[in-house]
């Protein structure tokens, strides 16, 4: 469904492991490959503690993997160094959760949007107000905040001040981490309209965290669902009902929205995630799984193809004729 | 059991909350929501009388069991707080004194509100924690507050507030800051303590999703009135007010609209 040609960005057995205390370590992500396309969304949800925004940080370079490589036009991100780095900086730009704590509280908005013009030579300072205004028309704000500091905005305005930075690179991939969790839904519900028409005008590919599946649904082209450091389950976003990985499904069963059945029990499952310090050997889900096997205790499921671009690391499942 | 009417509530001569009447049944869910600011939290803090800042309501009344609340002495509100009335707030954890074991808040707590010897109290507070669904209560009761997650802290929250089986129970956001299996099951509990004890409750949330699957009523507030209010089917399903259609239209939902 996803046209190779489009690809822009790829990891490849992505591993990061923080040491701990006691000479231990911490498995944060584990063995993960993605890819992104030109123009699409990879919506990356999974619990707080999983990994999500450790593997997205790694795509503009705030961290790097321990093992395994990331293309980005057929260089890897990890190894470079220096200016080649700092030019590849403006095709991969970041919306943080929390706009407020991303900005200077000491700049106006005029140029926090500009100032990365301002670094890569792209504008002249004399131009800083009128690239300003069309940047916030472009976010749907009125010309005018380009006087204000951040904290003269609400929520909903500082985080699209911090699209407006974002997209003023023509950048082709964004990172949103959790873009929207922090505000209301009237004003989550515009945001992510913004971001789409964005998307489609431009051509951006989006990488968003997120820990909410009807959120995600909505605007994802991908989904990849992560659990304690790994990969489970990769599938388009409109076939989120046909998710198969258990946890996914147990994911489905927490959510709630106005249009479900109210008398449905809500099927969670109880038990807590486990500490990934000890992430049990072979399958990472079989402490809260209710399928668990002999051998999920025993090998790690890796990914396997269950229909064209729908992959599933779970012993129960593998190729589509060999359905249980 | 609990009627609010029409209080107005202010903050130095500002009035944010203006005009709000409900009323609770015994057993009964209800559910404020409302968009950040709206005056949600203002009015359950007014029920329990703790509201922040000087706040102070200036109009109207609000009746527990018949008894005006606005009158109380500060001995009335102890007696009342804690057991008839109790309250979970968002962040449970930051309610846990964090250089205290969870068990010595505990006990302090329960010997508070009730004479009982110590090792009673940490009994009794093992076995709280247990109905909650926390395995090895007793192991909880001697740990630290950081050292559980969000989610247990959350359930450590509800145990307490739940200790002497409160009539009206009021939640402040119990789920917002969790994630969305753990927010399932504390919502599952809520509703089994409705079940199981017949406690009111009243819950504050921006989650309409989780607001219409617990609740009776819903009460939809912004800036400070009551926009909508009814019981759910017919908020749900009826033709109500733009302001609720457009809430309730925001809302992201499985096999809903998709934007691309």
């Amino acid at each position: 469904m996803f046209d190779e040609k489009d690809m822009i960005l790829e990891a490849r057995h992505v591993t990061r492991r923080f040491p701990a205390s006691g000479g231990r370590e911490l498995t944060a992500c584990q063995d993960i490959n993605l890819k992104f396309y030109r123009g699409k969304t990879l919506g990356l949800i999974g619990e707080s503690g999983c990994g999500k925004s450790t593997f997205m940080r790694f795509l503009v370079r705030l961290d790097r993997p321990t093992e395994g490589e990331i293309l980005f036009k057929g260089k890897d991100l990890t190894k470079l160094k220096g200016e080649e780095l700092r030019q590849t900086r403006q095709y991969i730009q970041m919306v943080f959760q929390d706009p407020a704590g991303s900005f200077n509280p000491k700049m106006r908005v005029r140029d926090i949007i500009c100032e990365p013009l301002l670094n890569f030579g792209r504008i002249k300072a004399s131009e800083k107000e009128a690239v300003a205004r069309r940047y916030l028309e472009a976010v749907e704000l009125p010309g005018e905040f380009s006087d204000r500091f951040p904290h003269n905005m609400s929520g909903g305005q500082r985080q699209r001040i911090a699209i407006a930075r974002a997209i003023a690179l023509e950048p082709e991939l964004i990172i949103m981490d959790e873009a929207t969790c922090a505000l209301d839904v009237s004003v989550q519900k515009s945001m992510i309209e913004l971001v789409v028409k964005l998307q489609k005008e431009k051509k951006i590919a989006i990488g968003f965290i997120a820990h909410d599946l009807g959120l995600i649904q909505a605007f994802a082209h991908q989904i990849a669902v992560m659990y304690l450091g790994s990969i489970v389950e990769v599938l388009p976003g409109e076939d989120v009902e046909q998710a198969r990985h258990p946890y996914t499904r147990a994911l489905l069963g927490a959510v709630f929205d106005t249009k479900m059945d109210f008398t449905k029990k809500i099927k969670s499952i109880d038990s807590e995630i486990p500490s990934p310090l000890d992430v049990p050997p072979g399958c990472p889900f079989q402490t809260r799984c209710g399928h668990c096997m002999d051998v999920c205790r025993q090998t790690r499921p890796v990914l396997k193809e269950w229909k064209p671009g729908h992959e599933v690391a779970c012993h129960m499942f593998g190729k589509e004729e060999e359905k249980p | 059991m609990l009627e609010i009417k029409k209080i107005t509530i202010s903050y130095q001569d500002c009035p944010t909350v203006k005009d709000f009447s409900m009323s609770l049944k015994k057993g009964e869910i209800a559910s404020l929501v409302g968009e950040s600011g709206s005056g949600k939290t203002t009015v359950i803090r007014a029920v329990l009388g703790l509201l922040a800042g000087g706040g102070k309501v200036t109009k109207g009344d609000i009746l527990f069991e018949g008894q005006s609340l606005l009158q109380n002495t500060p001995d009335q509100w102890r007696r009342l707080r804690g057991t008839d009335i109790s309250m979970i707030f968002q962040d449970s954890g930051a309610m846990l004194n964090p250089i205290r074991r969870i068990g010595d808040g505990f006990v302090e707590y329960i010997r508070t509100h009730e004479k009982m010897s110590k090792a009673d109290a940490w009994k009794k507070g093992v076995e709280m924690l247990e109905r909650m669904r926390l395995p090895g209560g007793d192991h909880i009761m001697r740990s630290w507050p950081f050292q559980l997650s969000g989610g247990m802290r959350q359930r450590v929250g509800i145990a307490m507030a739940m200790t002497f089986q409160p009539k009206l129970l009021l939640a402040d956001e119990p789920t917002s800051a969790l994630d969305v299996t753990t927010q399932a099951q504390i919502v599952r509990q809520m509703m089994e303590l409705r079940d199981e004890y017949g406690t009111s409750i009243i819950v504050v949330t921006h989650n309409l999703g989780v607001a219409a699957y617990m609740s009776d009523w819903l009460v939809f507030m912004k800036d400070g009135e009551i926009s909508d209010s009814g019981d759910r089917d017919a908020i749900l399903n009826g033709n109500r007010s733009t302001y609720t259609k457009k809430l309730l239209d925001a809302i992201p939902s499985l096999g809903g609209r998709r934007y691309v």
